[in-house]
């Protein structure tokens, strides 16, 4: 099961204004892990992905993709080997889904190169595996807030990285699809030797599908682990300041707020 | 690039020689087949002569005026990510209209209006450049309505400034020559005879940011997806800014505030084309430089012999169009 780390935080600080989001964090991503991060409205789990994609600096501590420190990568180099998924989304013109989709090339294609064969399958194959398969030619400002994201992640998945740093995968998703995409992240984990790490505010979504948590908790320390260490009920109920309680699902915990 | 874009730029091509021919061939002495292939073989003849000496160089002006006009829209609107930029909207035109009525109040010649209207521009560039540098810098991380409303808010308030002092300045402009500064801030090609800058700026523009045309599209995602995708967003966005505002400017400098080519041109090519900045980019430059000279012929010859300033004809073109695209794009799908 392991491999050398995709990913890896050393000592990593994260601050907001005088707010100290996250202070010496280190934990790694391997080849099959899914992580789940936790953690309250504002406790830096956004900001750990900017700063995991690099987007920001870390205000101290270093963090690495592929063993290489992250600010040693060349741009598009590291595009082709870690994706992200933004939160939002806000498109100011029309487009063709599959063009949206196809923009997740970028980083494969040279500059003269134009979207090939190889592409265009990658794409449908990508849109089917969210779902929309026939959607190809829609204009994206025409889709509701669920399939705007599945076309993100889409597009996401045609980038075909190693590591996907996903800031709420499914949070505008139904049921269906939300378990649908889930268990596709699982599949490229255990069956590709992909890393993930998403962020969610569902409890169950991590603990049915990741394979580790890191809960970020108030004032900047992290719990992190398999996922039965970190997500019991002493654990979140401390973290949330709400008390939760885990029953036995169908093969799998559920957590229930009080 | 796929066979569909291909012919759509191959189309365009073919329309601008026609709309040149024709601009070449219509005017107060009409012209034939063989007297504007004569004009433009160096044939000796009157007919040749008009054709070559007088409405050459004004049509070459009027297709590279409009062709960076267009071309500068359609980067404005990448890089403010705003479908309603236009080449004008961060204050350029302000900028040159103030340095080319500041000549001609002076009572200074062709030259000296050019000189004035480029160094205008040059001072609006630089403003903007330099109170909304750290914009430029900054990749905003959350996807938001705009790219950067504080460089859009400063370049509107500059245009704002600008905008008043070019009406102080009409206040307190001698009679004699309201006419003239007037025409100007319409937007005339009467007398644009220097079009080989303008021409060079448009192949300099297209050549300088064609290569970057993928990037752009990217950056239409959101910064922070573009950069999550290896591009290089800060130097993008200047070197957008930077072509987009010398295309402006040589525009301005060339024939005036030519209204609407800007604007329009981008968005017809889109609901077209679609929105491929390597299709689009390059089809910005001949569909913008083909409603130009179409433009300045109706200019010339529609009230014949009075001659109306051309932006008059791209604004009345320009709002009819416009209403009907966006009656279009609000239709439901």
């Amino acid at each position: 099961m392991k491999g050398a780390p995709i990913f890896a935080a050393s000592r990593l600080t994260l601050e907001a204004g005088s707010r100290v989001l996250v202070q010496d964090l280190s934990f790694s991503i391997r080849p099959g892990e899914v992580w789940g991060m936790l953690g309250r409205n504002g406790a830096g789990k956004t900001t750990f992905l900017h700063a995991a994609v690099g987007l920001r600096e870390p205000d101290a501590g270093t963090l690495a993709l592929c063993g290489k420190p992250l600010d040693a990568w060349d741009a598009p180099e590291a595009a082709r080997r870690r994706a992200f998924l933004p939160q939002t989304f806000h498109d100011p013109f029309s487009a063709r889904v599959i063009d949206t989709v196809l923009v997740g090339r970028h980083p494969h294609l040279s500059r003269w190169d134009w979207e090939g064969e190889g592409d265009l399958a990658l794409a449908a194959a990508a849109l089917d595996a969210v779902d929309l398969a026939g959607f190809e030619e829609r204009d994206v400002l025409t889709l509701s807030g669920g399939e705007r994201q599945r076309v993100a992640l889409a597009a996401v998945l045609v980038q075909e990285t190693e590591l996907l740093l996903l800031d709420e995968p499914v949070a505008h998703l139904d049921l269906h699809h939300q378990s649908m995409v889930l268990e596709h992240l699982v599949h490229l984990a255990g069956h590709q030797r992909r890393g993930v790490l998403f962020t969610a505010h569902d409890l169950n979504i991590a603990a049915r599908y990741a394979t580790h948590a890191i809960l970020l908790t108030p004032g900047g320390g992290a719990l992190q682990g398999p996922v039965a260490e970190v997500m019991t009920e002493r654990i979140l109920s401390g973290a949330f300041g709400h008390r939760v309680t885990r029953l036995q699902g169908a093969g799998h915990p559920v957590f229930v707020p009080e | 690039m796929p066979a569909r874009s291909r012919a759509a730029l191959l189309i365009l091509l073919a329309v601008a020689g026609g709309s040149v021919f024709a601009a070449l061939a219509l005017g107060s002495m009409p012209a034939g087949l063989a007297e504007v292939l004569g004009g433009l073989t160096g044939a000796p003849g009157t007919a040749e002569d008009v054709v070559r000496m007088v409405r050459l160089p004004r049509v070459l002006a009027a297709f590279a005026t409009g062709g960076l006009l267009a071309l500068a829209g359609a980067l404005m609107q990448v890089l403010l990510r705003n479908p309603l930029a236009d080449p004008y909207v961060l204050g350029i035109s302000g900028g040159a209209a103030v340095g080319a009525l500041s000549a001609m109040m002076a009572g200074l010649g062709v030259l000296a209006v050019d000189a004035g209207a480029a160094l205008g521009a040059l001072a609006a560039v630089l403003l903007v450049f330099a109170l909304a540098r750290r914009e430029f810098a900054r990749i905003h991380l959350f996807s938001a309505l705009d790219a950067s409303p504080r460089l859009l808010l400063t370049g509107v308030i500059l245009a704002a400034g600008w905008s008043a002092v070019i009406t102080l300045m009409l206040t307190l402009a001698p009679e004699a020559r309201l006419r003239g500064m007037l025409f100007w801030l319409m937007g005339d090609l009467n007398g644009a005879e220097s079009w080989l800058p303008a021409f060079v700026a448009l192949l300099a523009v297209l050549v300088l940011t064609y290569p970057s045309a993928r990037d752009l599209n990217v950056m239409l995602r959101g910064e922070a997806m573009a950069q999550s995708l290896g591009v290089r967003v800060a130097k993008l966005r200047r070197t957008v800014y930077i072509a987009a505002s010398a295309a402006t400017a040589l525009a301005v400098t060339t024939a005036g505030a030519i209204a609407f080519v800007g604007l329009v041109v981008p968005h017809a090519l889109r609901l077209v084309l679609g929105n491929d900045q390597r299709v689009l980019l390059p089809a910005s430059a001949m569909a913008g430089g083909t409603l130009l000279v179409l433009a300045d012929t109706a200019a010339r010859t529609a009230f014949s012999p009075q001659e109306v300033p051309v932006g008059v004809i791209t604004a009345l073109l320009g709002v009819p169009m416009f209403m009907a695209l966006l009656a279009r794009s609000g239709a439901p799908r």
